[in-house]
């Protein structure tokens, strides 16, 4: 199969990872249309026989960046977010809206960490050549997302802790 | 057992299932002794449950038009090639989708696609009919062929797929950019059918490999193959099966 098929086939996955990044549908897609097109572009750089999951991840990390970049610094704020979670109903749409809210009040270098290796079950060196640093790096931000993921969810009213510890 | 201490990286691997069995039984025996320490990691793991969970349907969703490239590509050629306006509309209505098959760099790929999208066309237009599928039917194949032949300026010929489990239903002559195509009808029962649009290149092309191309619920093979490009399509099989039948033909018409 060739890389351009191949890149085809990744569009799905490279969708639901920035759904869980930006936390809405149509940023997430916005932002891959915008990575699709580089990759496009840029696909003649890409070498072959290396691994197009991990190049394409850089792309959109990079494209990621400059977009959030451009836009304004909420990445920088998040840590004064107000407490957003209420509840009075269930079921998996509260479960996602919380968990992007979560996810949100991330720093973006650690959610997307969390991220490619939860979600698109990279392995660490998969994930440190995406995101183009060193290992040691990825496993301190992995760490410290999933602690402070865990503390928010706990933090959350009891019905939250239920669903999470069942 | 290992003295190695137990390092919080490896805890994180453990949580991902990435540590070899070995490590990961003696990271157990540490957690058994440590009982928020497992608690810990076992919330890191429901996490990563609860994060698929919320995430993964996005996967089977289909992908937007917007992020399936080609289609101004294709609007570009479809005006550059002055196809009907009914071939537009109809292309337009179906809502082709090229999944990207662009060979880097082959000078007529961008022809052959053409070919592809106009042999998606024709098979959309003609695999419906009841009555008229065919200009000419199976029963007169021998004049069918030649008369094809001797539109096209060169020799073309149904090939057998009865072994694959399709007849002949019969073929017609269209137009096409080059001149006159050559279109092959086959029906496999209950009504599943697959047509074949032979062309000729207006310029003589080395062999290419079979490419693929998908639009709605029209899919198609398509080669060339020297002095003519070849076109296979049908809505109502798997890629796979199309692929088997698009070697059938392929090995037929070179022997």
């Amino acid at each position: 199969m060739n890389e351009a098929q191949r890149l085809v086939d990744l569009i799905p996955r490279l969708r639901r990872y920035a759904r869980a990044l930006v936390g809405d549908r149509a940023t997430a897609d916005d932002l891959v249309q915008d990575t699709l097109e580089r990759a496009w572009a840029k696909l003649h750089l890409y070498r072959r026989g290396t691994d197009l999951r991990a190049w394409l991840f850089t792309v959109m990390h990079n494209v990621h960046v400059n977009r959030v970049r451009a836009s304004r610094p909420t990445d920088l704020l998040e840590e004064d977010m107000p407490e957003l979670a209420q509840r009075a109903a269930q079921g998996d749409g509260l479960l996602v809206r919380d968990l992007d809210r979560a996810i949100a009040r991330l720093p973006a270098e650690q959610r997307a960490v969390l991220l490619l290796v939860t979600l698109e079950e990279m392995s660490y060196e998969e994930v440190a050549r995406s995101l183009e640093v060193p290992i040691g790096t990825v496993m301190s931000r992995l760490s410290r997302a999933r602690e402070k993921l865990r503390l928010m969810m706990l933090g959350q009213s009891a019905s939250a802790k239920l669903k999470l510890v069942r | 057992m290992s003295d190695a201490p137990i390092t919080e990286a490896e805890l994180q691997a453990y949580a991902d299932g990435k540590l070899d069995p070995e490590r990961r039984s003696e990271v157990e025996a540490w957690l058994a002794v440590r009982p928020e320490e497992a608690e810990r990691i076992g919330d890191y793991r429901k996490l990563g449950e609860a994060l698929r969970t919320a995430y993964d349907s996005i996967l089977a969703e289909p992908v937007p038009q917007r992020l399936i490239r080609k289609r101004s590509r294709w609007r570009r050629y479809a005006v550059a090639a002055s196809w009907m306006g009914v071939g537009i509309l109809l292309g337009g209505a179906l809502g082709w989708q090229l999944h990207d098959v662009r060979p880097a760099s082959v000078a007529s790929a961008d022809a052959a696609t053409v070919m592809a999208r106009r042999a998606a066309i024709a098979h959309a237009t003609y695999s419906p009919e009841v009555r008229h599928p065919v200009e000419v039917g199976a029963d007169q194949e021998e004049h069918l062929v030649a008369w094809l032949s001797k539109r096209l300026g060169a020799p073309v010929r149904a090939p057998k797929l009865e072994e694959l489990g399709y007849s002949l239903v019969g073929g017609r002559l269209l137009p096409g950019e080059n001149g006159p195509v050559a279109h092959f009808m086959y029906q496999a029962q209950p009504g599943t059918r697959v047509t074949l649009y032979v062309r000729t290149e207006a310029v003589e092309n080395r062999e290419t490999a079979f490419r693929y191309a998908a639009e709605g619920k029209v899919r198609v093979f398509y080669w060339v193959d020297r002095k003519l490009g070849y076109a296979l399509s049908s809505a109502d099989t798997s890629k796979d099966e199309l692929f088997k039948i698009a070697n059938s033909v392929y090995r037929q018409l070179n022997p």
